[in-house]
């Protein structure tokens, strides 16, 4: 068991053939996902040779998914064009959206949002991102950036604002393994949240404990810390970066900035502690803290 | 600032005075002159609290707005030196309301945020009388329209003398809003002026850095290089996403999370090291080469600061053989130029081949230690050294 993505998710790529497209479809075809073809309106008909394999290059994300059953779509398309990249694959009824592409202007993912939320998405696309690095269910499949060679497969849940701190906890607990390591983006608006992959990482029976990675601005994570204390009964252990950062200063990612009295590592870890949580100072501090859990499990 | 923020305004159609920028006090006496009657001198510097700072003054004479200019130009607000003021006709407003759009990130939409009963003290409005400050949400798919407004028009209380005009500067404003693509659109105050006109007073806006890159060039103008700090400034035009701060450990490493995390590190490692601090936040993003990197630590050693330098790295799609060839390259690139001492620390994919380059490049600045927390100690003592 996983959450989202699993043996069985048939996958294509939105921009297969363009550079981040094409090397990291090589990538998720090397794991083992299951990469059933692309999609670029003016490359339809062609085929694109990835990993040993054959790529059909489909004219949309419906037509793709007519031909090949694909139920996971990973976005790689520049960030002026990826607004009309997530409408299409919503109007396709997609059933997941991962749309790995940095950059994105706010408003755009804003009206994707929207759109998502409207009565038009009739199937219920979920999305992940933009700006992250995917979602990977070790073993089993990768729709991502998500290298696939740091860990395996075990009772850890992982969800995290950050692609390299997901990359940096996955090694530091290696020897334990994942269910699924989700990256949700640092983005300030974003599809799937902190607190829709702990509900889920909640219901999956595979999941024993869970790895929550935040950091600095919004309030995610104090939201996050409320939905734990009513709905959350496995053990959480939480980590945030940016206690140093000062305020005001963007750091990087878009949503990564301090305003005000708000939004600080100090107060997001005394949200969580507040409800239980064991809130690590550092990658390594909080990777003993699960190890710990585990242990004791 | 509050000119470029007028400037948008009046692009948009957002009725507003402009005024006159000026960078001397000689100017500032010729635009009063020029604009007649008594004037505003106000300080532009990207922080509120210019008024209680000191940094807005009326004038009476030219003379008057010569010697405010004089005050005012080089005073410090916030950490920001003032290098040019604003020069506009003093319009004592009647009333004064507050009115906002922005990004509402916790439920994923807009927000409208009006009030009649408080303009500039609008902080104090929503703590003492919240219900008089209406919070209004809006729908990015549908946005607002003219029906739109006049509904956010009503629910925000505006008198009838002036209503029609605010139905059609929230549709103005809505448009700043989206057309220039901001995070926030903030006029405080939204003045109510003598014949019942309805001005926009004075003004903020926030850019979305992502949409000014896919589809504003022109936004580049609005930023004011004299408020950059050179490092930062430096840092920008080699691509590089770099941030200035108070310590002497140099910090290089790849994602934003990671560097963020990286500078906690280093801060906690400070405290047993005479309390050396994160100079900078640089993130160098997947593709570590030679000469991102060189170009990192140009910038890096540049820093009069800087003692030592921690260049963290997680090889995730990036290999750690690359990165090590960077590092190297990046020495041979600045030669004598490299005088402060590196800790490396790599980790993930083809770590062993990265530290053998770097175990065979034998360079004296250089140590390798294997995990962050251990680099991160060492790099604060060589700082503290």
């Amino acid at each position: 068991m996983s959450i989202y993505l699993n043996k069985d998710s048939k996958i294509i790529v939105q921009g297969i053939t363009g550079g981040m497209g094409s090397k990291h479809t090589t990538l998720m075809i090397e794991s083992g996902s299951n990469i059933v073809g692309g999609v670029n309106a003016r490359k339809a008909g062609t085929t694109v040779e990835l990993a040993g394999t054959t790529q059909p290059v489909f004219g949309s994300v419906a037509e793709a998914m007519k031909e090949t059953g694909a139920d996971v779509s990973v976005v790689f398309v520049p960030p002026a064009f990826t607004k009309d990249a997530c409408i299409e694959a919503v109007d396709a009824g997609i059933g997941l959206l991962v749309v790995i592409t940095e950059g994105v202007p706010v408003q755009d993912t804003a009206e994707v949002w929207s759109y998502l939320q409207s009565d038009k998405n009739h199937a219920g696309t979920r999305m992940i991102g933009p700006n992250c690095p995917g979602i990977i269910t070790p073993g089993e499949s990768l729709a991502g950036i998500t290298p696939h060679t740091i860990a395996g497969t075990g009772p850890i849940g992982l969800v995290s604002k950050s692609g390299t701190l997901t990359y940096q906890m996955m090694y530091e607990l290696k020897d334990f393994g994942f269910s699924t390591a989700i990256g949700i983006g640092g983005d300030p608006i974003i599809g799937t949240t902190h607190i829709d992959a702990l509900a889920a990482f909640e219901a999956d029976p595979d999941t024993k404990a869970i790895v929550m990675i935040g950091e600095i601005g919004g309030d995610a994570e104090e939201r996050a810390a409320a939905y734990i204390k009513d709905n959350v009964t496995k053990p959480v252990v939480g980590y945030v970066a940016g206690f140093t950062a000062p305020e005001g200063k963007t750091m990087g990612h878009a949503g990564a900035i301090v305003s005000g009295s708000s939004g600080t590592a100090q107060a997001k870890k005394e949200a969580l502690e507040a409800v239980g949580v064991k809130v690590g100072r550092t990658p390594s501090e909080t990777a003993a803290l699960m190890r710990e859990v585990l242990q004791s499990l | 600032m509050e000119f470029q923020a007028k400037e948008l305004f009046a692009k948009h159609g957002v009725t507003t005075t402009l005024g006159v920028v000026v960078e001397t006090a000689d100017e500032a006496k010729a635009a009063a002159e020029q604009i007649g009657g008594v004037t505003v001198i106000k300080a532009q510097v990207k922080a509120g609290g210019r008024g209680k700072a000191g940094g807005v003054k009326l004038a009476k004479t030219a003379d008057e707005a010569f010697g405010h200019a004089s005050n005012i130009l080089g005073m410090e607000i916030k950490g920001l030196t003032v290098n040019r003021v604003l020069v506009t006709p003093a319009t004592p407003p009647e009333e004064e309301y507050y009115f906002s759009f922005l990004l509402d990130r916790a439920n994923r939409q807009y927000l409208c945020i009006a009030s009649v009963e408080g303009g500039v003290e609008i902080e104090e409005v929503a703590k003492t009388n919240p219900d008089a400050v209406k919070q209004i949400a809006i729908d990015p798919g549908t946005g607002v329209d003219a029906a739109k407004a006049r509904e956010i028009a009503t629910e925000a209380k505006f008198p009838e003398p002036v209503f029609e005009q605010a139905v059609e500067m929230i549709e103005a404003l809505y448009k700043v809003f989206v057309e220039e693509d901001a995070t926030l659109v903030e006029v405080n105050p939204l003045a109510r002026l003598a014949g019942d006109k309805l001005e926009a007073l004075d003004g903020k806006v926030s850019l979305d850095d992502n949409a000014s890159e896919v589809r504003h060039h022109d936004h580049e103008a609005f930023e004011i290089k004299d408020e950059t700090d050179p490092l930062e400034a430096k840092a920008k035009d080699k691509g590089l996403n770099y941030v200035k701060l108070d310590g002497q450990v140099g910090i290089i490493g790849n994602g934003a999370g990671l560097v963020m995390s990286t500078l906690d590190v280093v801060a906690y490692a400070g405290e047993a090291h005479g309390g050396v601090k994160p100079a900078n936040f640089l993130d160098i993003g997947g593709g570590a080469n030679a000469q991102v990197m060189a170009d990192g630590l140009d910038v890096i050693l540049n820093d009069p600061q800087v003692k030592s330098v921690f260049v963290n790295v997680f090889g995730g799609i990036t290999a750690c053989d690359e990165v090590a060839n960077g590092i190297k390259g990046a020495l041979e690139i600045l030669g004598d130029a490299a005088t402060k001492p590196l800790v490396v620390r790599l980790d993930g994919n083809n770590v062993e081949k990265g530290r053998a380059i770097l175990d065979e490049l034998n360079h004296p600045l250089v140590t390798q230690v294997g995990t962050m927390d251990g680099a991160a100690d060492k790099a604060a003592e060589l700082a503290n050294a």
